[in-house]
């Protein structure tokens, strides 16, 4: 991994270095070269970072205060907002963090389908991540059922339900994962246990994702194989640092704004309703986060398979390295791809608006045509297209459009034009 | 090594596989523990049957109880919905189930008030078919709890109970 041999300068260093290279790892992290080209999409990784520390430790701090038991646990909830020192700043750090979360997390995710971070050889950091993205929806739909309001325990029968769809052992399963024949108590205390867990199982995937991008090295906007280290990169230290810490910046002026003038904009009024198994409220929906694959679950009549195209939406990410048979990576030089990329985004912007509506009438029809369009995306257009698309010509290295030599100068310029739109 | 002293195993071998098959049962042995205290346990099994007292239902009334956690309806159906129930052709069923097996007694109509589909509580007198009508897929029940249009597979369930004595009906 290591791209020089590393020698501490103080000879304690060189001791404990000797014995432990951690300042080898540190100095592999500071002068880790980076491609020069890389843009503010690129700073949503130190962002996600940042959300997952975040809500680590305003999540530790919750529980200090929080209470696991369905009597309790909507009392305690109120103690935090009403009675615990800043409870009201820490609770809604952490509640409308899981949003600021996702929301980076999507812009990562299309950041990589934009410029073809997936492809080879980035598979294992595309799965890994895809793996982090998963466990993240799982922590954050365990975390809402947590305040054990309304919208928390019919989320949470709805979700657990899905399972009861599998043919023979569904009931078995639905039973053991809720400790009883419904969403009840030791549902609860489960959820809050795993609740707590698996941050730190993605803090260690999290670990493993960096890890494996530090073997290749960063994919850039323009996608091309880089030298490192060469006149194409920069040192991580301080060229990176400061733009992710610029970017960071930014991002928590928009997290501010809603932990501070609308910290409830983003959940649901019936969440102040403490749970009640008798009653169902009139129109439940998931956080804003998981609405595009609920629509897919609702768009398919039969309950078995909806369960089925939910979690393949899923899969079919996971698969896509091998979906996706172009050897471009960026998007810049796919022009086809690009005008499909953005019906992409359209389409699961689309599917997230018809998760959030009632499953009936046109809304029904449009999510039909708009999970269709998913699968097609994915499993027709990119394996086609790979073949199919006339890609334009790749510069041989980052430079080299801008310092001369290109063979294509209207190239050159796209490229810079396309920099400054970013 | 020829290919026949390969082929038979020597005492090495043997401690290999032994070692193999006792680690896999202590492995195995240990886990399930771990799996199965999630099941249900005892103080919830306890909870398995309740009586409840059904006087006070007028005809055309339902009420709404909780047993194990869910909530079940009673339902003292009115005459046209009887009928109703029983006028369906089997046929025309995506879970065919006569209504004499769903209600012993015509008149009380008793059955767990989950949604087949992902587990809502639906709503009682909603719906096209006049009876329930679940909010959140958009399942439409009819006057016999049976499903008719909407994602629900299943009609919704009716449950182990007795009529402990004209006014009581004993759950599970």
């Amino acid at each position: 991994m290591s791209d020089h041999e590393y020698t501490p300068k103080s000879k304690v260093g060189k001791w404990f270095n000797d014995r432990l290279p951690l300042l080898t790892l540190a100095n592999h992290l500071t002068d880790y070269p980076t491609p020069k080209n890389l843009n503010y999409w690129w700073t949503f990784g130190g962002i996600l970072t940042f959300c997952l520390i975040t809500q680590i430790i305003t999540g530790i701090v919750l529980g200090m205060h929080y209470v696991a038991h369905a009597d309790l646990a909507f009392q305690s909830v109120e103690h935090i907002m009403r009675d615990v020192n800043y409870g009201w700043l820490i609770r809604y750090v952490h509640a409308n963090g899981a949003s600021m979360f996702f929301l980076a997390v999507y812009i990562h995710i299309f950041r990589s389908l934009y410029y073809g971070s997936y492809k080879s050889p980035r598979e294992v950091i595309w799965i890994i991540g895809m793996l982090i993205y998963f466990l993240m929806m799982a922590t954050a739909f365990m975390g809402y059922v947590l305040p054990w309001g309304q919208m928390s325990f019919w989320g949470a029968t709805v979700i657990t339900n899905l399972f009861s769809a599998i043919p023979l052992v569904g009931e078995s399963i639905t039973n053991w994962l809720w400790g009883g024949y419904s969403v009840d108590n030791p549902t609860l205390t489960r959820f809050f246990s795993l609740h707590y867990l698996f941050p730190f199982l993605i803090l260690g995937l999290v670990v493993l994702h960096i890890w494996a991008l530090h073997v290749p090295g960063n994919n850039n906007p323009i996608g091309i194989d880089i030298k490192k280290p060469s006149k194409d990169t920069v040192p991580f230290h301080p060229y990176i640092v400061i733009k992710d810490a610029f970017a960071l910046l930014i991002f928590l002026l928009i997290f501010a704004f809603f932990v501070f003038f609308s910290p409830n904009i983003l959940g649901h009024a019936d969440n102040y309703i403490e749970a009640n198994p008798l009653v169902t409220p009139a129109h439940i929906v998931p956080e804003w986060y998981l609405l595009p694959f609920y629509a897919i679950l609702r768009s398919v009549p039969d309950k078995l398979l909806g369960v089925i195209a939910m979690f393949a939406a899923i899969f079919v990410l996971v698969i896509l390295p091998w979906l996706d048979t172009s050897k471009v990576r960026s998007t810049v030089f796919r022009p086809i791809y690009k005008q499909f990329y953005w019906f992409l985004v359209a389409d699961v912007l689309i599917l997230g608006y018809v998760g959030a509506m009632p499953a009936e009438g046109i809304y029904l029809l449009i999510a039909r045509v708009a999970t269709a369009y998913y699968f097609a995306h994915f499993l027709l257009i990119l394996p086609f297209l790979g073949f199919k698309e006339k890609t334009t010509p790749l510069p041989l290295s980052i430079t080299e459009p801008i310092l001369g030599g290109s063979p294509d100068m209207a190239m050159a310029r796209d490229n810079s034009n396309y920099k400054e739109k970013l | 090594m020829s290919d026949s002293e390969k082929k038979k195993p020597n005492r090495r071998d043997f401690i290999v596989t032994a070692t193999t098959a006792a680690g896999a049962v202590g492995v195995g042995a240990v886990v399930w523990p771990l799996v199965d205290q999630m099941n249900p346990d005892a103080s919830v099994k306890a909870l398995a049957s309740t009586e409840v007292d059904i006087s006070a239902v007028e005809p055309g009334q339902s009420i709404t109880v909780l047993w194990r956690g869910k909530p079940v309806f009673i339902k003292r159906r009115t005459k046209e919905e009887i009928e109703s129930a029983r006028a369906v052709d089997l046929s025309e069923l995506k879970h065919p189930e006569k209504d004499e097996d769903r209600a012993k007694n015509p008149e009380w109509l008793v059955m767990l008030g989950v949604c087949t589909h992902l587990g809502c509580v639906p709503l009682t007198d909603k719906g096209d078919y006049g009876a329930w009508f679940c909010p959140c897929h958009g399942s439409h029940y009819d006057t016999s709890g049976r499903i008719r249009k909407g994602p629900a597979p299943t009609n919704m369930e009716v449950p182990k109970y007795e009529f402990v004595n004209s006014n009581t009906i004993k759950i599970g």
